[in-house]
């Protein structure tokens, strides 16, 4: 077996070489459907208001920054969809479709405005009301954008120093 | 650079000789393809990978499918949005029908022996003898198969973790010392493991003895052919054979079939393919199911999590991910009595954390930034014993897919809510600051006093406690009965005469241990048998 010191010295320096690559990566530029794989257009839009609420605490404050990461997460949103089941796509395309469309965003999700007008409190408050929902439906559609939110988050190594993990370990022996 | 390939590594697959290996990746075909073969295996995990191994050796022509990509060390980046999407079924994502279960699986060359946490437990005794007296099953018992779990022991190099557990399974040690139960040292399936933690996103030192590295190389180098990306479709039948497997080819992302089919036409077919895709595999054929036992009876061990913040770092994303473990709560309860459970740790890294961890905002972003801080214990739910916990069913969706019905019964939920209470005091004794039992309240606890008061009164729901799932079992159960069971003692179909099932779908119940070296082992003796029987 290979030593545990070797092992934690190769770790140590790992850390360091991940931390400078995490730095040097350019922000991509913001992503547009045009680029998209599975969004559609009421995926993105709801997308683009919800993660930001759903993520509040771990945004970058700079409103630049700010938006390089949002932009960033709907694209790694957008990978996450075009990896999954088609019928998984299609479930969430139905569900995208029934919290977009005028009649059952009002009524069923509670959202008066339009998603890219709706306050930031409307959908803070929309979210505990779907969390928290004794309907299944509801409840489950809170879980899938809770999922693809912070899955797409959290796989993005921008996120992991504010969690205290210090990315793989550099193995090179 | 983000993550290491791991490329100063030996990789089989990358060595000189695997230039004579047959491995077609079917996304690439560009027209169709048909084989003539002795054996074909459908699925590369526990199960085919053994089998595979083993029927090569004597001598017979192999076609191994697998429907997931082949991925090696070399490919293995150790990051979680690699892993999930490339190495899982629906990118780890996988659901029970009523989406309150989420099941990880594997779907790849080597299937979930390439993802697993390597825990290496014999089928528990208890188990055998509920199976023997249940359901007649013959020559399964703990001597019948002595030697087969000694030999795929002694294959895989499984032995008990030698070095200390890592601070996260260090917690359950010492949190179950404390309350008076025991706890032991996991045998794992490694050879120099360096002892990093990934062992869930694909093994980038090959330490896992995983089927990747074991018995499909060995396969491979008996001449037996793999084909990646191809998902079988259906079996066709005439009479009481089967004549041919037909498959398609997926495309890279493993999303949506190519234009390109693949026909498989073979002396005797394997399905291995995992106990959702086998009887979905059977159940698309429609083979004969005259008793009505086809994809019933699927066991999950539900599994219940509590996280911890404990005073001290525990970096539960660094060190062998299961290394301790409990069985105080299966071996104190019968088999057929309140549903029991087993405890063990699991790994903590960001992602599997955060689609954990309830709620959302402030509130969730607080218990990441302690990530490093987190302890998690997790009780897997030994089901099949009870006609109040008999498991669930798999069907096909209108496209064809299998998806699971499995209903979470009150026998089942309160199983649950004493695994919560348990992990909660082992949780506390071992000095934990919090306590939050997995639940969508998201509520934390700061005595052990306040969280039995508030696990007491948790309302139980499904999507209102996760519940998840990394061991699929049953629904094709082996036994002498056709009334009974799908397949006879051999692995033989009852009613098909050249299609076996060799994997986890054979099981009559849940294992109550991680099942790998149960369907290793099962899968040894009976493709031995099939070996002798099909000699050339």
């Amino acid at each position: 077996m290979i030593s545990r010191r070797t092992f934690i010295a190769a770790g140590v320096a790992g850390t360091v070489a991940l931390v400078a690559a995490q730095w040097l990566r350019r922000p991509e530029s913001d992503a547009t459907l045009a680029t998209r794989r599975a969004f559609d257009a009421n995926g993105e839009t709801i997308m683009f208001a919800v993660a930001p609420v759903l993520l509040a605490g771990v945004l970058p404050a700079a409103d630049r920054e700010r938006k390089v990461a949002i932009a960033q997460t709907l694209t790694d949103i957008d990978a996450a969809i075009a990896g999954l089941p088609r019928g998984a796509q299609a479930e969430l395309a139905q569900l995208f479709a029934l919290l977009a469309l005028p009649p059952t965003r009002i009524v069923f999700a509670g959202i008066m405005a339009p998603w890219p007008e709706a306050p930031a409190d409307d959908v803070r408050a929309f979210l505990d009301r779907f969390r928290a929902s004794a309907w299944t439906l509801k409840r489950s559609a809170y879980d899938a954008l809770h999922e693809l939110v912070f899955a797409s988050w959290y796989g993005n190594p921008r996120s992991w120093p504010a969690t205290g993990y210090d990315g793989p370990p550099a193995l090179s022996s | 650079m983000t993550g290491t390939a791991a490329t100063s590594f030996p990789d089989p697959y990358h060595e000189p000789d695997a230039l004579q290996w047959s491995v077609i990746d079917a996304s690439r075909l560009e027209r169709d393809i048909v084989f003539d073969t002795d054996v074909a295996i459908i699925g590369s995990g526990a199960g085919g990978g053994v089998a595979a191994e083993i029927l090569a050796a004597a001598g017979l022509k192999v076609v191994l499918l697998e429907e997931g990509p082949l991925k090696t060390s070399s490919d293995f980046r150790m990051l979680e949005s690699d892993a999930y999407p490339q190495l899982y079924q629906e990118s780890a994502a996988r659901k029970t029908a009523d989406r309150a279960i989420n099941i990880l699986q594997g779907r790849c060359v080597g299937g979930g022996t390439t993802v697993n946490w390597t825990s290496s437990f014999r089928t528990p005794p208890a188990t055998l003898a509920f199976w023997a007296s249940e359901f007649g099953l013959r020559g399964f018992g703990e001597s019948d198969l002595a030697p087969w779990f000694a030999r795929m022991e002694a294959r895989l190099s499984m032995a008990p973790w030698p070095v200390p557990p890592n601070a996260n399974n260090a917690v359950l040690a010492r949190g179950a010392e404390r309350i008076g139960i025991p706890a032991a040292v996991i045998r794992r399936n490694v050879k120099s493991c360096w002892n990093i933690g990934y062992c869930g996103m694909g093994c980038p030192t090959n330490a896992k003895q995983s089927m990747l590295v074991t018995s499909i190389l060995s396969a491979l180098k008996s001449g037996a052919t793999l084909v990646t990306r191809a998902r079988a479709e259906r079996f066709a039948i005439a009479g009481e054979r089967v004549t041919q497997l037909n498959a398609v080819a997926m495309d890279t992302l493993g999303v949506a079939p190519t234009a390109r089919k693949i026909t498989i036409r073979a002396r005797t077919f394997i399905a291995a393919a995992g106990a959702i895709g086998t009887p979905g595999l059977l159940l698309r054929t429609r083979t004969p199911d005259p008793h009505h036992l086809l994809g019933k009876r699927t066991f999950l061990h539900p599994s219940v999590v509590s996280a911890a913040l404990m005073p001290e770092r525990i970096e539960g994303f660094a060190g062998a991910p299961q290394t301790i473990y409990s069985d105080h709560f299966l071996d104190s309860l019968p088999v057929q009595g309140p549903i029991g459970y087993k405890l063990e740790a699991a790994p903590i890294h960001p992602v599997l954390a955060a689609i954990t961890l309830p709620g959302d905002g402030l509130e969730h972003s607080r218990w990441m930034a302690d990530l490093s801080r987190m302890q998690v214990v997790i009780a897997l739910l030994r089901d099949g014993f009870h006609p109040q916990g008999d498991g669930g069913s798999v069907r096909l969706r209108d496209d064809g897919t299998p998806v699971l019905d499995y209903p979470l019964t009150p026998y089942v939920w309160d199983g649950v809510r004493r695994a919560l209470l348990t992990m909660a005091e082992i949780q506390f004794a071992a000095g934990a600051i919090k306590v939050m039992p997995i639940h969508a309240a998201g509520v934390a606890y700061g005595r052990f006093s306040d969280a039995r008061a508030g696990i007491d009164a948790f309302d139980l729901k499904p999507r209102i406690t996760p519940i998840f799932s990394a061991h699929v079992m049953g629904g094709a159960p082996i036994g002498p009965d056709p009334r009974r069971a799908v397949v006879g003692m051999d692995g033989r179909h009852h009613q098909i005469i050249n299609l076996y099932v060799l994997d986890g779908s054979l099981f009559p119940t849940s294992i109550g241990a991680n099942p790998q070296l149960s369907i290793y082992s099962v899968v040894a003796r009976l493709a031995s048998e099939l070996a002798r029987a099909l000699a050339p």
